[in-house]
């Protein structure tokens, strides 16, 4: 009983501070932004804004399955090392058929039918552990997470799986080329967050999840279907992490074990940046995206200005992330 | 029945007898998280296969490490119940490990530190070890040489360490009014999506850099992919180090932005066995210390440095 008090007064206090929750990731961003700007004259030229938004593609599309799986009250340690066993899996399938299909688009699409199917696969043993099995989330992403991290260090043998020659001319495009000048990862990346955006706001789905994460038991009572809600948003989170991968893959051509290292801390980072409640509940895809963007624009600005020691980049990081938050703290819980 | 019981039995009389004859050499390093780490692992196992063979009196115990505090575990195994008479230790970092290898020196072991120094000095019988500030110095001697009018380059760091720091210290003293600016140094982790990211960061900010001192083979390679993607063609050559066979093949197939390369070899760990099951087995003297040099791979002695086995 008090756990549903204390949700609905935390309704109210959003409905009063409303304008500043919503605007203080938008805030610190432009914050960021005009920062940057007054730092470094390259800072807003065309090429600088597609290297930053090209590479959060990878953080940002997986974050965006992050935000639903947040939403249903779960949470996913293990996509840094799901993406890095990916990446590695992905290249062993390519270099393995390259012989017999030789380099081209056909292999390509091979590649990227294994990622996004190890992707899912990957997702629903975390969500079946984790529904059927009824196991704590954070211990099952935990263990899953040593789990994919041995294994691509064992399939590279302790070094770096790389992929072909013959095969990375091919699909460097993937990540270097685009329409319009603008480069794949960041249209995929928008696309992704507009779906996303549109499942969480419009489709019983995103609704069932907000549900779940707020209250399960009067979730079932509504008949919501708990487990497989919950069991869809890991596959979908895994599905997003066989993407990345996808868009990862091209850049280098190779995945070792420091592939993706952290990666699931800065996702959830980001999710929470956005206003997504770390208890699950409330969920805010553009948010994440502006979180994204937030958090690649600090290592960014960092790099182009010379005024701070390189030692203290993750105090600052640290300091933005505790800031964002505050700015859109729920007062009443505080009082 | 009695015959399996005076079987046994004999077997048991029997093996204090053969343990007399046989040594243990314990071996304990951290696990392959990283392309040099990996690279070690791959000769200290091939090390160990090959002297098996050699000195058939000789039992090696290798065991890999995640963590200094599973290596600690690992090394008090290794006293308590392998009965080590020799370890060869990679210290996962100097202070954790300080005191329980300390305790094996204690026990009358005979101890081999490779690559990091314990916090405690006189510890080890025998310290083999890299030479950092040479790695540095050698590298910062090619830019010199390569540069011999001065230019503007930039620096790429390791995870911030003593190793990090004694690499650096050394290659700003061999550039020191050699006309060569370093215009800026980030850290890279030895790290290849790191250094991708710094080093296009690195492109944004400075419209003209002559040469980049990447200090690592992993590194440099991210620096590669960033300076193509990039499309610049003001950067002449990129520096990496540690010999990773990658970039030693492209240094000994001339190609122009990889002309050369700083050892700092991961096989290092196959010396200190070898020089451990020496010091076991003979009476060649070999405690001391025993400074692996690194040195400059160009493209005449690229073939040396080539081990196409190796994952690293």
């Amino acid at each position: 009983m008090t756990a549903t008090d204390a949700k609905g007064a935390g309704a109210q206090g959003r409905a009063r501070h409303l304008d500043l929750k919503v605007l203080g990731p938008i805030l610190a961003l432009l914050a960021l932004i005009l920062v940057g700007a007054l730092l470094n004259a390259n800072f807003l030229s065309m090429g600088n804004i597609t290297n930053v938004l090209s590479r959060s593609a990878f953080i940002g599309i997986i974050a965006v399955g992050m935000t639903f799986v947040i939403t249903a009250g779960g949470l996913d340690l293990s996509v840094g090392s799901m993406a890095a066993f990916i990446a590695g899996l992905m290249i062993l399938v390519m270099n393995g058929l390259l012989p017999t299909m030789g380099p081209g688009w056909p292999l390509v699409f091979v590649g990227m039918t294994t990622a996004l199917v190890a992707g899912v696969a990957a997702g629903f043993i975390n969500g079946f552990l984790v529904t059927t099995m009824r196991i704590e989330a954070f211990i099952v992403t935990l263990g899953t997470m040593g789990i994919y991290r041995s294994l691509v260090t064992w399939l590279a043998d302790g070094g770096t799986l790389s992929l072909d020659f013959g095969m990375r001319s091919v699909i460097r495009p993937i990540y270097y080329d685009g329409i319009l000048g603008i480069s794949w990862p960041i249209i995929v990346f928008a696309l992704v967050a507009i779906a996303g955006e549109v499942v969480m706001r419009r489709a019983a789905f995103g609704r069932h999840a907000a549900a779940i994460g707020s209250n399960d038991q009067v979730a079932r009572y509504s008949s919501v279907n708990v487990n497989r809600v919950r069991l869809l948003t890991f596959v979908f989170l895994g599905l997003l992490v066989g993407v990345a991968t996808i868009m990862y893959v091209p850049r280098l051509g190779s995945a070792s074990s420091s592939t993706g290292l952290l990666w699931e801390l800065e996702a959830i980072a980001a999710v929470i940046i956005g206003g997504t409640m770390l208890k699950g509940g409330f969920g805010r895809v553009w948010g994440t995206v502006i979180g994204v963007l937030i958090l690649s624009l600090i290592d960014n600005i960092l790099n182009l200005t010379d005024g701070v020691s390189p030692y203290l980049n993750g105090a600052i990081q640290g300091v933005i992330i505790i800031l964002a938050v505050i700015l859109q703290r729920d007062r009443k819980a505080g009082a | 029945m009695r015959h399996l019981a005076y079987a046994a039995l004999a077997a048991t009389l029997a093996m204090p007898a053969a343990a007399q004859e046989t040594q243990v050499i314990g071996i304990s390093i951290p696990a392959a998280t990283h392309g040099w780490a990996g690279g070690m692992n791959y000769h200290a196992q091939e090390a160990v296969d090959r002297l098996e063979g050699v000195y058939p009196q000789l039992d090696f115990v290798l065991a890999t490490a995640s963590d200094p505090a599973k290596q600690v575990n690992d090394i008090e195994d290794m006293l308590a119940t392998r009965d080590i008479d020799a370890l060869v230790v990679l210290p996962f970092e100097s202070e954790p490990l300080t005191g329980p290898v300390a305790a094996v020196a204690d026990a009358g072991k005979w101890v081999t530190v490779v690559d990091r120094g314990l916090a405690q000095e006189g510890i080890e019988d025998l310290y083999v070890a890299g030479d950092n500030p040479g790695f540095g110095r050698v590298a910062g001697e090619y830019m010199v040489s390569a540069m011999p009018d001065g230019g503007q380059i930039v620096a790429l760091r390791g995870i911030p360490t003593t190793i990090d720091n004694e690499r650096v210290e050394g290659f700003q003293q061999a550039i020191e009014g050699s006309g060569i600016e370093i215009l800026g140094m980030e850290h890279g982790n030895w790290n290849r999506d790191d250094s991708f990211t710094v080093m296009q960061d690195f492109l944004s900010k400075y419209p003209q850099i002559d040469a980049v001192w990447a200090s690592d083979d992993d590194m440099a390679i991210g620096v590669l992919a960033a300076i193509e993607a990039a499309g610049r063609d003001d950067v002449q050559f990129v520096l990496g180090g540690a010999g990773m066979k990658e970039m030693i093949q492209r240094t000994a197939e001339n190609d122009p932005m990889v002309p050369a390369n700083v050892t700092y070899p991961p096989s290092m760990i196959a010396t200190a066995i070898e020089l451990t099951a020496v010091g076991l087995t003979s009476n060649a003297p070999v405690s001391g210390e025993f400074v692996i040099g690194s040195v400059l791979v160009t493209p005449e002695n690229a073939a040396d440095y080539y081990f196409p086995d190796s994952p690293f």
